[in-house]
């Protein structure tokens, strides 16, 4: 999806008949339907959040509108108890496993993509082979024990540094600079060093921001590694609110002892909830419009 | 493991696109030796990103020896006995472990059935919009589950579905009856591809977005003047156009009948029970690391998924070459 073909949709084409007032009124309301389906669950958890613990009992375990918002929740997770701690795992992990992920990848994916290298093809038709045939969860784990990282924050770095799939991805788009770019920098008397770091990496901004944004939600949404690899003391934010929320363990740190929070973990749970998806929301709009630009471009084209 | 299956989809088409044109070198006598030196900097960029495939990938490949030995969590694989397959006999005598397979391709299949034309339905209705603001808009908007952590869909779900959710208020209020759908065993898998649909569907639309994109305008407009209608420039314009896309993706699900969810399976198996919750890979999880501590059984059925999966790729493949198309890989 190109801007051009993007341009091309753009109003109706001379061959194509008006739409009927009928059609255009389904196609909206199916439209608005969708997005209510995607947004509203995200609202009620928000406002659940934000409304009284009394409030949340009288409605039976939900609210649509808090009367009186208040941010106790998030004061009883922020007290300093096991959330606190997730959430600073979580970004650490998130920030430091991101940025190993982007330099690895890119380094690999510009060795890769240069013709001439000695069985670079190989190197590639095996790491694909690798995608196809992922190592099963045991002996992964016999990896990472072997290596003696158990309850180690690289485990949850090292074993999912590189993701295949955007691998391909930036590949393909150095593979698509043209070739005279490389020519000219040689030229210019620049060592494959410069052309990376002078010419490639200023182009591949979109296709980068695109890789990171997939490789930073990958990090923050992780917890089966955690809740394999990590003791209860270092685990990220996603598998506390698994703990908390899914499997209904009560929270085990000092702010849990507040009376409203026992009474009422609801809005302590959806404030956790909400806590762990708000760097998503954050960083999304951020990216989203590289999407089409970016990481289409790359994938489709081949 | 965030990687959905349409994004492993992609990645697959483009890998097969990027190993089918080698790029032209002029033919050159340098001696390799010559050639390592001069593209030394390559190869230091090579480095990490090799090590890793080679100690987490192939390394981890040597650890599926254990399927044929005694190895337990206390001695080191050195120390344990061959045993041969021993091992695979007790896992194809072993009741849950069919229980397991048995479930895994019925939620495959569910999930062919009805998650794998919502995309293709949602991508057709954006691709029909004439306002491109609109289009974007709900672009934004569909796609953003995809980036929501199972942990968050299911407790999302839970909160709108579950007895003391959104849906069973607003029921109990109305004085109707109130759905049991959390929790219920026979409710599982309906739930499954709901959540599904719910997380992927949006996402799914890109590869098709990008295929009905593709799609020649001069052959819509020649079909107009020769009098199709909208219906008849769907049927022998646009599908043809996308049918290539629909087969690969058809290919790839087939070749994953194996693997559903993993995540999404393991955080709600606990609430239905093993009966309606188990498949193949909960089953290597709770057998080894969730509690059953049988190592090499889990290896095994481990390595039956991968050898199951790897002929059905293979099968699904030549069915694809059959039909005409392209497929994973010729």
């Amino acid at each position: 999806m190109s801007s051009a073909a993007l341009g091309k949709r753009a109003g109706r084409p001379a061959w194509q008949e008006p739409a009927k007032p009928v059609t255009k009124a389904a196609k909206g309301v199916a439209l608005a339907f969708i997005c209510l389906l995607v947004l509203v669950p995200f609202l009620v958890v928000i406002s659940t959040s934000l409304a009284s613990p009394d409030e949340v009992v009288a409605n039976g375990g939900w609210v649509l509108w808090p009367e009186h918002p208040t941010l106790d929740a998030y004061r009883d997770i922020f007290r300093g108890g096991q959330v606190t701690k997730a959430i600073g795992v979580s970004i650490g992990v998130t920030l430091v496993g991101t940025l190993a992920s982007l330099v690895a990848t890119t380094l690999l994916a510009y060795a890769l993509s240069r013709p001439q290298l000695v069985g670079g093809r190989k190197i590639l038709l095996g790491i694909l082979f690798t995608f196809l045939f992922p190592p099963g969860m045991i002996p992964a784990y016999l990896v990472v024990k072997q290596l003696g990282l158990l309850d180690n924050y690289a485990a949850l770095i090292a074993p999912v540094m590189i993701n295949v799939f955007n691998l391909v991805i930036v590949r393909g788009f150095i593979q698509g600079l043209p070739e005279e770019l490389f020519e000219a920098a040689r030229l210019d008397g620049a060592g494959e060093w410069q052309v990376l770091w002078r010419v490639v990496l200023p182009l591949s901004k979109a296709v980068l921001a695109v890789i990171g944004l997939f490789y930073a939600v990958s990090y923050w949404n992780a917890w089966f590694h955690a809740s394999i690899y990590m003791s209860d003391s270092k685990f990220p934010i996603q598998q506390v609110l698994r703990m908390y929320v899914i499997q209904g363990a009560q929270l085990a740190d000092p702010s849990a002892a507040d009376a409203a929070a026992v009474s009422a973990p609801q809005t302590v749970r959806m404030a956790v909830v909400i806590i762990a998806v708000i760097p998503i929301i954050l960083v999304y709009p951020l990216v989203q419009r590289f999407f089409v630009r970016g990481v289409l471009t790359g994938a489709i084209k081949s | 493991m965030t990687a959905s299956t349409i994004a492993r989809n992609t990645a697959a088409a483009g890998g097969d696109g990027a190993g089918k044109k080698p790029p032209r070198v002029p033919r050159d006598r340098t001696s390799l030796w010559r050639k390592l030196v001069r593209d030394r900097l390559l190869w230091l960029c090579l480095l990490p990103g090799l090590a890793y495939f080679l100690i987490f990938h192939l390394g981890a490949a040597f650890g599926m020896v254990i399927a044929f030995t005694d190895y337990w969590p206390g001695i080191s694989v050195a120390q344990s006995n061959l045993v041969g397959v021993e091992t695979f006999q007790k896992m194809f005598g072993d009741p849950d472990f069919w229980h397991a397979v048995v479930n895994t391709v019925e939620i495959s299949l569910l999930q062919l059935v009805f998650y794998f034309p919502v995309p293709l339905g949602l991508a057709l209705l954006l691709h029909s919009l004439t306002s491109t603001t609109i289009k974007r808009l709900v672009q934004n908007v569909v796609y953003l589950p995809h980036f929501i952590s199972w942990v968050i869909v299911v407790a999302l779900f839970q909160q709108i579905l579950g007895g003391a959710g959104v849906v069973n208020g607003f029921l109990a209020d109305h004085g109707l009856h109130t759905v049991d759908i959390i929790g219920n065993p026979d409710a599982f898998k309906p739930l499954l591809i709901a959540q599904v649909i719910w997380k992927d569907s949006g996402w799914g639309t890109i590869i098709f977005l990008a295929a009905l994109a593709q799609v020649d305008d001069t052959l819509y407009e020649a079909s107009a003047m020769d009098g199709a209608g909208p219906w008849r420039r769907f049927w022998h314009v646009t599908l043809p156009g996308i049918r290539s896309v629909i087969v690969l993706l058809l290919v790839l699900r087939l070749g994953e009948v194996l693997s559903v969810g993993f995540e999404q399976l393991l955080l709600q198996r606990d609430a239905v029970g093993p009966g309606a919750g188990e498949i193949i890979d909960t089953y290597v999880f709770y057998k080894s690391l969730g509690g059953g501590g049988d190592f090499p059984l889990a290896a095994a059925a481990g390595i039956f998924k991968g050898v199951i999966g790897a002929i059905l790729v293979y099968a699904a493949n030549k069915v694809a070459h059959r039909l005409g198309e392209q497929g994973v890989y010729r």
